[in-house]
């Protein structure tokens, strides 16, 4: 077990390592250099900036002196606005982001464990068709379009919710719905199909030969064994969620890292770029790190061998 | 009255996408207080789907009981309720699978799996539940059983976990346990001891068995009766004796010929029946065994023939023993 | 039956001798593989459903954009921002375009951006996954290591940092979405192709002297295509929506060129000013799109495991 977490999270370190380098090594193979589009500054200044973000030293050396600022979890200053470093970007987006994914998660898990339930006990059955139909419109249809629908009939036309801004919480509502209906319905198909061959499995009948209720048999036998390949999917959804934020914050103008990250993609201010990939990837690696140990306690079956399936 | 079970012309079909497949049609047997009765028959022919309607566990639908009764201890099974069947379930009627490898939950412990029962049936706390799994399982011959309780069912081995499936089918000492194919996917060697320790445990508590079987040795050595079932339907009964020294369905006789029987010389060949068993989706009027039978005649391709008594406790349906096949050899 | 007694005569109990041919006539007709398949993906509603979706989408991607006389870049300031009207089936957007051929366009760039990056991750994935398969050992576990560390990097977030780095471009766009979009179809071929190799029957195939080609064509092909096409089949709604998002940041194709996420992001504001026609004719078309790939490949899947069905 402690070997296995041990191996796990040196896995995580390298994977950290490799998206580290290859996003510096992108931004930085971009050609020219970020200043040389502002056509009329004085040389000096040019030489001052070069220099003040580095931009004058060879690569390898400009790489190290990244990793070293990493290490202490400084991911350095913006280009665009000279007082603001990308530490303060994360700080002021980051738990608005946080509560925005949670919400979205939560909502995601809980309804499309529900949906997937409930759909595989009523198979072929009107329920059964009424998840699966939601869930399908639910992964075929983006989480932007979703979002611009939502506002504009729930917020424009029928005036129900707020949209814009990040002041209350029914303003959280309509970007954590348009932002977990996609995740919602991969859970929820997923719930479905795990559900459905778990209840044909043997030791259904043979907790159902015991004499123990039906809906004590869908809790405590098929559920639990259900949910396993659920929670190995845990990390991608999130990563999924993650990358969804990006343009959800920018439909309802939420003023979260994902925003952040787009303003800085139109800027094209590389160290805001790289700060928050790299942030982005180190939460994500993270997540899936504790996805996999978490799973080794829910799954006894993984312990023994200390690999996964 | 001496029989703890009676099955009485149980009808039941499968109604699937293609049609409905009749899967058991008109079966007849009963199970005497104490005794072990073996079913045998090829695979596909209803053995199993017999075995789960007395517990009642097929899912309705696609299945539907159409016509019969199932009387245990002197009350029909198939008007119970839901509610009725779960008091039954594993207190009264104990089941174990074929494959021990997926019939226990990969997520629970043994120990919660044994206890579960009990607790269910018996008014126990968990902690006299646990007690009694530990005692169960040293009956059935787990060593450490302290230990073992706590552990998964990974943890255990082909036999080990059909002898735990042995320990939670008897959790609650049921009247009538049914073994639906219980040792076909261990080691030869394993099979022998699943076996022994059934019969150990039937001398210890005077449980009647239905042990549904491929091998023939087997059936000789622990059983008391035998129902050999064939498309569905059971083509012949009778004592262990009866039905191995004196087969009266050509099918029987074919069977003793293509299995392999512990108790008997090596030596002799086995010959397999020809063709395999009629689809059951659409059976024709016939004796079902027509197409593969040596000793056919007109008369069975359009005629099924009835069970009729053959003396002693035996029962067979075949026309070979109509007055009129015997006045023509 | 007893019943019958009176109608038995002693005739009837003559021996008969052709009942055997009965037995050996179960075989039922053998029908080919894909045969089959078809036979029921075509019982699956949903599954048809989506692929006539899919058809429709492809031919009025073809001929759309020549129906109704209009160009997708001209721009006409007389006619800006009007409803879907008999002129302009679809309305005009914020330049004066007319939606229709607009949308039509659109299409084009989006179902080949789909369809070149399944097909760019489906042949990738193909050589990557069946050398690591067939190498096995060190080779194998080192392909594979890489693949695993490649993979665990987001894959959406990977595709917006290319773009950002790159020249934006049709051909870039398809490039950023496979560099590391074939990594999944890479590992289902490994595993495939390991599964294969374990195989009785090639074993058995290949002892009894047949030929290599054989065994492909025969047993290797058929059984592993299955989960591949479908992966294919998925992976073409995957892009589609990758595009969209692309588009909408801002990273996708250059005007005047058009795809449905370019068009939605270009009528993002139209929704305020009441102009919510021009979001969602590309929005539903989007969707509509991911809808008849998904069903589509789904019905695939099941049709080729029908145990999953039962
Ligand atoms: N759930 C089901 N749906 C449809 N047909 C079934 C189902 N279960 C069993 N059958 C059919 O019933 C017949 C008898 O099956 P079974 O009792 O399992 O045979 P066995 O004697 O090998 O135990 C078979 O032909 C099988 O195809
Ligand atoms: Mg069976």
């Amino acid at each position: 077990m402690f070997r296995y977490t041990l191996k796990r999270l040196g896995w995580a370190i390298v994977t950290l390592w490799a998206v580290i380098t290859i996003t510096f090594l992108l931004m930085h193979s971009i050609p020219g250099n970020p200043f040389a589009k502002e056509g009329t500054m004085p040389e000096a200044v040019y030489n001052n900036l070069q220099h003040y973000y580095n931009l004058d030293k060879p690569l390898v050396v400009q790489y190290g002196l990244y990793l070293k600022q990493l290490a202490q979890f400084d991911f350095g200053p913006s280009l665009k606005s000279k007082t603001i470093t990308v530490n303060d970007y994360i700080v002021n987006g980051f738990p608005v982001s946080l509560h925005l994914g949670m919400q979205a998660l939560v909502i995601a898990i809980a309804f499309g464990l529900i949906f997937g339930v409930i759909a595989s006990l009523n198979r072929n059955r009107w329920p059964d068709y009424v998840s699966m139909v939601l869930s399908i419109i639910g992964i075929s249809v983006p989480s932007f379009i979703l979002a611009t629908f939502l506002i504009n009939f729930v917020a424009v036309e029928w005036g129900l919710l707020p949209v814009a801004t990040w002041s209350s919480w029914s303003h959280t509502v309509l970007p954590s719905v348009s932002l977990a209906m996609m995740p919602m319905a991969y859970i929820a198909r997923l719930m479905r199909s795990s559900m459905l061959e778990v209840l044909g499995q043997d030791y259904i009948n043979t907790a159902r030969a015991k004499g123990i209720a039906k809906h004590m048999i869908i809790f405590k036998h098929a559920i639990r064994n259900a949910i396993l390949p659920v929670v190995t999917v845990l990390g991608i959804i999130t990563a999924n969620l993650v990358t969804g934020s990006f343009i959800i914050e920018q439909i309802f103008g939420i003023p979260g890292m994902g925003e952040m990250f787009v303003k800085g993609i139109f800027n094209r201010d590389y160290p805001v770029i790289l700060g928050s990939t790299i942030f982005y990837a180190a939460i994500l690696i993270f997540l899936v790190f504790i996805v996999d140990i978490a799973y080794t306690f829910i799954d006894p079956r993984i312990k023994i061998t200390g690999e996964s399936k | 009255m001496s029989n703890i079970l009676e099955v009485k012309d149980l009808v039941v079909s499968f109604h699937t996408f293609g049609g409905e497949v009749q899967a058991v049609r008109g079966v007849n047997f009963s199970v005497p207080k104490g005794k072990t009765v073996a079913i045998v028959g090829e695979s596909g022919c209803g053995k199993s789907v017999t075995a789960k309607s007395i517990m009642q566990l097929l899912p309705k639908p696609p299945a539907e009981y159409k016509q019969g009764e199932i009387l245990f201890n002197g009350d029909n099974i198939l008007a119970k309720s839901e509610r009725d069947m779960q008091r039954i379930r594993g207190n009264e009627i104990g089941m174990i699978f074929q494959d021990p490898m997926t019939s226990l939950n990969p997520t629970t412990k043994v120990g919660a799996q044994i206890t579960e029962g009990i607790l269910k049936h018996k008014d126990v706390s968990r902690k006299e539940a646990r007690s009694q799994a530990i005692e169960l399982l040293n009956l059935v011959g787990i060593p450490q059983p302290e230990k073992r309780v706590d552990q998964y069912p990974h943890e255990f081995s082909g036999g080990m976990r059909q002898r735990a499936m042995i320990a939670i089918s008897l959790a609650c000492e049921p009247d009538l346990l049914i073994a639906d194919e219980p040792t076909t996917a261990l080691d030869v060697t394993i099979q022998a001891q699943i076996l022994k320790l059934m019969k150990d445990l039937q001398n210890k508590t005077g449980t009647s068995i239905i042990l549904i079987t491929h091998d023939l040795g087997v059936v000789a050595e622990t059983c008391d009766h035998v129902v050999v079932m064939y498309a569905g339907q059971v083509i012949e009964t009778g004592t262990v004796e009866e039905v191995f020294e004196t087969p009266q369905h050509p099918y029987t006789k074919g069977l003793m010929k293509s299995v392999p029987r512990l108790d008997q010389d090596k030596k002799q060949p086995l010959i397999p029946i020809i063709g395999s068993p009629p689809d059951l989706m659409d059976p024709t009027e016939g004796c079902p065994f027509f197409a593969r039978c040596e000793y056919a005649m007109e008369v069975c391709r359009d005629h099924n023939p009835s069970f009729e008594y053959m003396g002693g406790n035996q029962h067979a349906s075949c026309w070979l023993h109509h007055p009129l096949a015997k006045a023509s050899e | 039956m007893m019943k019958n007694n009176e109608q038995l005569t002693k005739e009837m109990f003559q021996k008969v001798h052709d009942n055997f041919e009965h037995a050996e006539k179960i075989n039922r007709p053998s029908v080919s593989y894909w045969a089959d398949v078809w036979r029921r993906i075509k019982e699956n509603k949903l599954a048809m459903l989506g692929l006539i979706l899919i058809i429709s989408l492809s031919i009025l991607a073809i001929i759309g954009p020549y129906i109704n006389g209009y160009s997708y870049y001209e721009q006409n300031f007389m006619e800006k921002n009007l409803k879907p009207n008999a002129e302009h089936w679809f309305g005009t957007d914020q330049l004066g375009r007319d939606i229709f051929t607009r949308v039509w366009y659109g299409a084009r760039i989006s179902l080949f951006i789909g369809v070149m990056a399944a097909l760019i991750d489906f042949l990738v994935g193909i050589i990557y996954g069946g050398i690591s398969g067939m190498a096995s050992g060190r080779t194998d576990n080192i392909m594979m290591r890489i693949a695993e560390i490649l993979y665990a990097i987001p894959y959406l977030l990977m595709v917006i940092l290319l773009m950002v780095v790159m020249e934006q471009g049709l051909w870039t766009i398809i490039l950023a979405m496979t560099l590391t979009g074939w990594i999944p179809m890479a590992r289902l071929v490994r595993g495939q192709v390991l599964q294969m190799k374990e195989q009785e029957f090639v074993q058995a195939s290949e002892a009894l002297g047949a030929k290599t080609g054989w065994v492909l064509r025969k047993h290797m092909i058929p059984n592993t295509m299955g989960p591949i096409l479908v992966n294919v089949t998925l992976t073409v709604p995957t892009a589609i929506f990758a595009e969209a998002t692309l588009s909408f940041l801002g990273l996708g194709i250059p005007a005047p060129q058009a795809s449905w996420g370019t068009m939605a992001n270009d009528a993002l504001d139209s929704i305020l000013v009441g102009n919510f026609y021009q979001l969602f004719f590309p929005a539903i078309l989007i969707s509509l799109t991911m809808f008849a790939f998904n069903v589509f490949g789904d019905g695939l899947r099941d049709a080729l495991d029908p145990k999953l069905r039962k």
